[in-house]
């Protein structure tokens, strides 16, 4: 972004200034709150799985709303990082690793490995348009699911074991980390509202950048017109290949915090149901707005929660908070009311995303969240 | 006078379809060359298909003494092809100066400034609205953005797919002023057109396309004479 529009750069750095620091202001608050025990332990629970969905969220907004492609799979690669950090925490838990070491490792790998998912799955995947596009990552984000179905690992003191069945032939004093359908137990929770806050940064401080970067405008250039893109010389193909796999990899970020919050995890927790919920974060959050993906996520993540006094009526409730919220976000009357007041706050810049049309409407998510 | 681009039997399917059936033709360096022909005759097809987005099974196309049948559609672009495609495809989004700055994308970026100035000069419609976002200028603004874009990555040919479609008539005037000024600085120019007349009139050769064959060339000035021109693009 040296010469690409250089007027922009300052706006855009103070924009980015105003994320992190109120990301931060917000951590500080539910850190002070949490220490003057002024945070229902309910709440206190759902503080790591809020940043995990957080980085979801936005991961995902950087597909459907920067890119323009429509991604049913995301879990899957929530799913791959999950796992993978499973088994390296474990791994590395008689190495004497502090466990900030431990959760460092276990997320870059989990990262690591959720990106090269993303680059495989999206050469074949980013060939196809437009509603094709949509169904074959829904079946990617399914076989993820089946494939996480049928891994078996295990270590003991002749090292690490990976197999499709069970047998792994362990020592007695082995330890099983991964036990296909029936996931990870026993897992250290070694993730921390800490980690969750920094992680957030880390993905709101890639997302902004490659927005901002040459990069990121000839990935926004390919979504707004493909046949004007080809024509200006930009590699399609690899530009939507690079926000997937960027999407992809920060996904295994998030996948791995979360999957490191529980001491049991199901390969079936990452499904069909998690993958259309962060969609409705980022539908609802407005497309290519990565602030309303931060909201959604924080809110929809917490309203379960809150809503449990109505035990039976709790998803019906839920869905008519999502249906409400809809309306009201898609009035043009009220949009135009917060458009003048965030018009008055930050002062006005040309945002190229604003035809936030919502892509899909689903209005149940079906399953709880955390 | 060196050949810019030589076209030499392509013959181009979509599926079964066999749209382009051994084309020959060639663009000499300055020159306007149009070529006219019917809906669906297979002038966009032709066009597809240099710019690397469609490929031919046979013959070869060459660029400034290279082939590039086999080259892909983006470097295609940075070797000096810009083609404004049929329908105005702009940037909706962002401004008319980020259109243009996204034209510059493959070129090096100390040129841009001094493209944007070239642009501006030659549509100076776009510099009074260089903060405005494309997708609300009227038709003759965005064809007119996208030549202007196409022009930011120093085109050593620039190709043109119907830049008067859908315009009126004042503006499809304006639009091939444009088009003779950019001829009189120098820009090789190869021009597709329904509107036969407007385009015979700039053109130094043309070439004329009926099912996916040429059928007819000449000069501008002769194939605008001829008879069967004259019948079947030109009313009579
Ligand atoms: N994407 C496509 N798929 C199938 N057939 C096509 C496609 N594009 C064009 N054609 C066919 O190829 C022929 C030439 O089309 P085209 O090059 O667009 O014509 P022109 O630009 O001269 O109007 C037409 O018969 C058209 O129907
Ligand atoms: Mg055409």
């Amino acid at each position: 972004m040296k010469t690409f529009g250089k007027r922009k750069l300052s706006p855009y750095a103070k924009d980015s200034a105003i994320s992190y620091g109120l990301v931060t202001a917000a951590f500080v608050i539910v850190s002070i709150l949490n220490s003057m025990g002024l945070v229902s332990s309910s709440l206190q629970g759902q503080l790591v799985p809020i940043c995990c969905y957080i980085v979801m969220a936005v991961s995902l907004n950087l597909v459907v709303g920067i890119s323009g492609e429509l991604s049913l799979g995301h879990a899957g690669f929530m799913s791959v990082g999950a796992f993978t950090g499973i088994v390296i925490s474990g791994i590395l838990e008689t190495s004497g690793l502090p466990d900030v070491g431990r959760l460092i490792a276990a997320i870059l790998c989990g990262a690591i490995m959720a990106g090269v998912f993303g680059f495989l799955i999206g050469i074949p995947v980013l060939k196809l348009r437009g509603d094709y596009l949509a169904i074959v990552t829904l079946a990617f984000g399914e076989i993820i699911k089946n494939f996480m179905n049928i891994i078996y690992a295990g270590k003991d003191s002749t090292g690490f074991h990976l197999r499709t069945n069970p047998d792994l032939g362990l020592e007695p004093t082995g330890r099983m980390l991964l036990n296909g359908p029936m996931g990870a137990t026993q897992v250290q929770r070694i993730a921390s509202f800490t980690a969750g806050f920094i992680l957030v940064l880390v993905t709101l401080f890639i997302v902004q950048n490659l927005m901002n970067s040459k990069q990121g405008r000839a990935i926004m250039a390919c979504r707004d017109n493909r046949i004007a893109a080809e024509s200006i010389g930009l590699n399609v193909t690899k530009y939507k290949l690079m926000a997937f796999t960027v999407s992809a990899a920060l996904a295994g970020m998030g996948g791995a915090l979360f999957g490191l919050n529980y001491s049991t995890l199901l390969p079936i927790k990452f499904n069909f149901n998690t993958s259309v919920l962060i969609l409705v974060f980022v539908v609802l959050g407005g497309l290519g707005n990565i602030w309303g993906s931060i909201i959604a996520a924080t809110i929809l993540t917490i309203l379960p929660e809150a809503l449990r006094q109505f035990a039976d009526y709790r998803m019906l409730a839920y869905a008519i908070v999502l249906i409400l919220v809809m309306i009201a976000t898609y009035n043009p009357f009220l949009r135009s009311r917060v458009m003048m007041l965030r018009d008055k706050i930050i002062p006005k810049k040309d945002k190229p995303d604003e035809g936030r049309k919502p892509r899909t409407r689903r209005k149940k998510s079906g399953k709880e969240v955390g | 006078m060196g050949t810019v681009l030589t076209v030499r039997d392509i013959n181009v399917y979509y599926g079964a379809i066999h749209a382009i059936k051994g084309i020959s033709f060639d663009v000499n360096k300055g020159e306007i060359v149009t070529l006219i022909g019917a809906n669906g005759a297979g002038k966009s097809t032709t066009l597809h298909t240099i710019s690397g987005l469609l490929r031919s099974k046979t013959g070869d196309i060459e660029f400034l003494e290279s082939s590039i049948a086999r080259t892909p559609a983006h470097k295609i672009v940075a070797k000096g092809i810009s083609h404004v495609p049929e329908g105005r495809r702009i940037f909706q989004r962002m401004t008319v100066e980020e259109n243009l700055q996204m034209g510059a994308f493959v070129s090096k970026p100390e040129r841009i400034a001094h493209n944007l100035e070239y642009v501006y000069e030659q549509f100076p419609r776009l510099k009074e609205r260089t903060k405005q976002i494309a997708g609300t200028l009227s038709g003759g603004e965005q064809q007119m953005l996208a030549m202007g874009r196409a022009l930011m990555c120093d085109p050593r040919l620039l190709m043109l797919d119907e830049p008067s479609m859908g315009l009126a008539p004042i503006l499809v005037d304006q639009i091939f002023e444009i088009i003779q000024n950019l001829h009189k600085a120098g820009t090789t120019i190869l021009l597709v057109e329904q509107n036969a007349q407007m385009a015979l009139s700039v053109a130094d050769r043309a070439y004329v396309i009926e099912t996916g064959r040429i059928t007819l060339s000449g000069t501008g000035e002769e194939l605008a004479k001829s008879d069967e021109v004259r019948k079947a693009y030109l009313g009579g």
